[in-house]
């Protein structure tokens, strides 16, 4: 499936039906990306989310250029990507999945570096040491780090250049909650100065505080992308709750919504309403009927429960969900 | 590029393994040097007239022995004893059995003295094969390491050209190899010159002599470098320090035990000409003869003369560079072509 869309003159990272499979005389051929789309806009902080093994660090690897693609089209900051990616890698900082350093070095020792291999000025080293948290253990070994350390270790490392596009593949893992808090609070700096970020996190509660927008990715295709209000609004169905004064009354309101044209599902204590444009429609349908509606409330969804819908990863009781089993959602 | 040629010599400058095996090439090569300073020993009058004292104790404790048993074995026969199990015949009295004073050479007790002229060729092997080995080890845990630890990646997301990120650190690696061979080298010659000067023998050294060693040292060199590129190879394809120890160690088990055994088994005619060992040896002698004592060629003296076979020093470089290029060329397409994962 190769998707066609409109992509703005701002768009940062553009990517469109991005393809890779996995061959391996013993496992055989695995599709890791089908067709994959995704556009992510200047300024914005994106979420990229899927679950374990759905093609996320695929992508970034490839976009890159640590993964060579089957096919599909790449472009940074306007430029094709691989082809380009030369041109364009002093303005990407990335850090994908775990972070990992020689660990002898100290910080201090692996930026200035990295620094001197990108030709960025020493000076650099010390703002993002300090930006991070990491001033006052930078002359320490690597070794001797905290997961969460080694974490912020890896976002400075990709602040080194002063990006115009940050990647970050779990940022916040192994974070402590103040650690989450401050990583929050970095990313919304950093979108505010102009830097567009791209998450990926299974923190979603997080991506649903701090993004802008979302790409959701299953079984290497896309199966949402849009601003977070209007995924959370697309999949929400439009539903309300109703309740009535008597419980005992349900089973004839929901005859009557039904008979009106409505979908209802018959809860013990309440209605859920789906299929209608407006919920005073309900109040008024009812009330001609002489069932008066005592709460009416439209049915909110959170990411989390987008996500496992669209992914398919819900957990079933009973069930135990295998890494890469997913259900397959169309976009 | 500048930037990354500075960022890879001060990352090889700053690692442990690097830092460690320098410490320890120095100790080596110093404790040589130190022992052969001990060794040797200036031979003067002093030392050839105590020679010659102690050559004239032995002939006289010989010759006193010598006469004991001619005096035992008379006094047997007096007695009408069986001698011929115990004496030699005619108790040892016929010409030329007694002990000669020419038998007893003075120089077989002169202490060691290095000759720096003779000697020195061999020193330089040494040299080498020790160099080679930290080469080996400091080339594969440079590239293994960075591999292993996401060094290489996260400079990749840096510097996303990779033959020149390999291409940078390999000449990095080789650069820093030769300089340290080079400096050491001339520490090396200068110490057992000095040896020599002190504690022995320089020889007359002629521009010859010393175009001789320069040769040797620049084949000692490059024997090193070749060491060392093909340790990096290996642990650039396998991403890991120890793919580059364990092909080392199975070459080593299959060329230097496996085939001489198999080859012996199967009687096959110069089977080391089939071991690497036998190259690195031609290498540095310039040729080296293999010889089938199981063929009799009859010289005009009428002894019996084995087949030879030469191995020489531009057959090793074929046999090292074709090994040094194959290694490189895999990992450099590797480099260009593999997902790094």
């Amino acid at each position: 499936m190769h998707t066609q869309y409109v992509v703005g003159v701002t768009a940062v990272l553009e990517i469109e039906g991005l393809r890779k499979t996995y061959r391996s005389r013993r496992k055989g051929a695995r599709r890791a990306l089908d067709g994959f789309d995704m556009v992510v806009e200047a300024g914005q902080v994106h979420g990229f989310l899927g679950p374990n093994g759905s093609g996320k660090t695929t992508t970034l690897r490839t976009l890159l250029g640590l993964i060579r693609p089957n096919g599909g089209r790449m472009a940074i900051l306007g430029e094709e990507v691989p082809a380009r990616l030369p041109a364009v890698a002093g303005q990407v900082g990335a850090i994908v999945e775990s972070p990992q350093f020689f660990p002898h070095f100290s910080a201090q020792d692996t930026l200035s570096l990295l620094a001197d291999a990108g030709e960025v000025p020493q000076a650099r080293v010390t703002e993002v040491l300090e930006l991070v948290g990491l001033r006052d253990r930078a002359k320490e070994r690597v070794k001797t780090y905290s997961l969460g350390m080694k974490q912020r270790l890896a976002v400075a490392s990709a602040l080194l250049k002063s990006p115009q596009l940050l990647i970050l593949d779990e940022p916040a893992n192994g974070l402590d909650p103040g650690g989450i808090r401050e990583m929050r609070d970095l990313m919304r700096q950093l979108s505010a100065s102009g830097m567009t970020v791209v998450l990926s996190s299974h923190i979603l509660g997080e991506v649903q505080q701090i993004c802008d927008s979302v790409t959701i990715i299953s079984l290497g295709r896309r199966v949402a992308s849009g601003p977070v209000a209007e995924v959370l609004a697309q999949h929400s169905g439009g539903g309300v709750v109703v309740r009535l004064e008597s419980a005992a009354d349900l089973p004839k309101a929901a005859q009557v919504l039904v008979a009106a044209g409505a979908r209802v599902d018959l809860k013990p204590d309440h209605l859920l309403v789906t299929g209608v444009e407006k919920p005073a429609w309900v109040t008024r349908t009812l009330a001609g009927h002489d069932l008066y509606v005592s709460e009416l409330a439209p049915v909110t969804v959170d990411l989390e429960s987008v996500f496992l819908e669209l992914t398919g990863t819900a957990p079933v009781t009973g069930q135990h969900r295998q890494v890469d089993q997913s259900v397959e959602v169309p976009a | 590029m500048s930037g990354l040629i500075r960022a890879e010599v001060r990352r090889l400058a700053k690692r442990r393994v690097t830092r460690l095996m320098v410490i320890l090439l120095v100790l080596g090569l110093g404790a040589i040097g130190v022992a052969f300073t001990v060794a040797s020993q200036k031979v003067g009058p002093a030392q050839v007239a105590a020679a010659e004292a102690e050559a004239q104790r032995q002939y006289e404790e010989a010759l006193r022995w010598h006469q004991q048993m001619v005096a035992d074995c008379e006094a047997a026969k007096a007695r009408g004893e069986d001698i011929t199990q115990r004496f030699p015949p005619d108790c040892g009295n016929e010409p030329g059995y007694a002990p000669q004073r020419e038998q007893f050479d003075a120089t077989w007790n002169l202490p060691y003295e290095f000759h720096f002229r003779d000697q020195f060729g061999v020193f330089i092997s040494v040299f080498a094969g020790i160099v080679a080995l930290f080469g080996f080890i400091v080339g594969a845990s440079y590239v293994g390491a960075e591999w292993h630890s996401g060094g290489m990646m996260n400079l990749l997301l840096w510097r996303p050209r990779r033959l020149s990120v390999l291409f940078t650190k390999l000449g990095v690696l080789l650069g820093g190899v030769l300089a340290v061979t080079v400096v050491l080298g001339a520490l090396w010659t200068v110490g057992f010159w000095l040896i020599g000067t002190f504690d022995g023998q320089t020889g007359e050294m002629t521009q010859g002599a010393w175009e001789s060693f320069a040769l040797s040292g620049a084949r000692g060199a490059g024997l090193v470098l070749a060491v060392t590129a093909v340790a990096f190879g290996l642990a650039s394809v396998g991403r890991h320090t120890a793919m580059a120890l364990g092909v080392a160690i199975g070459v080593g088990v299959v060329s230097e035990i496996g085939m001489r055994i198999a080859l012996a088994i199967a009687q096959v005619r110069f089977a080391e000409r089939w071991v690497l060992s036998t190259y690195a040896l031609a290498w540095f002698e310039k040729r080296w003869e293999l010889q089938d004592w199981r063929a009799c060629n009859i010289s005009f003296s009428g002894q019996c003369e084995p087949d030879t076979f030469v191995i020489t020093w531009q057959q090793s470089a074929l046999v090292f560079g074709l090994g040094t290029a194959v290694v490189l060329a895999a990992a450099i397409w590797l480099m260009r072509s593999r997902d790094i994962t």
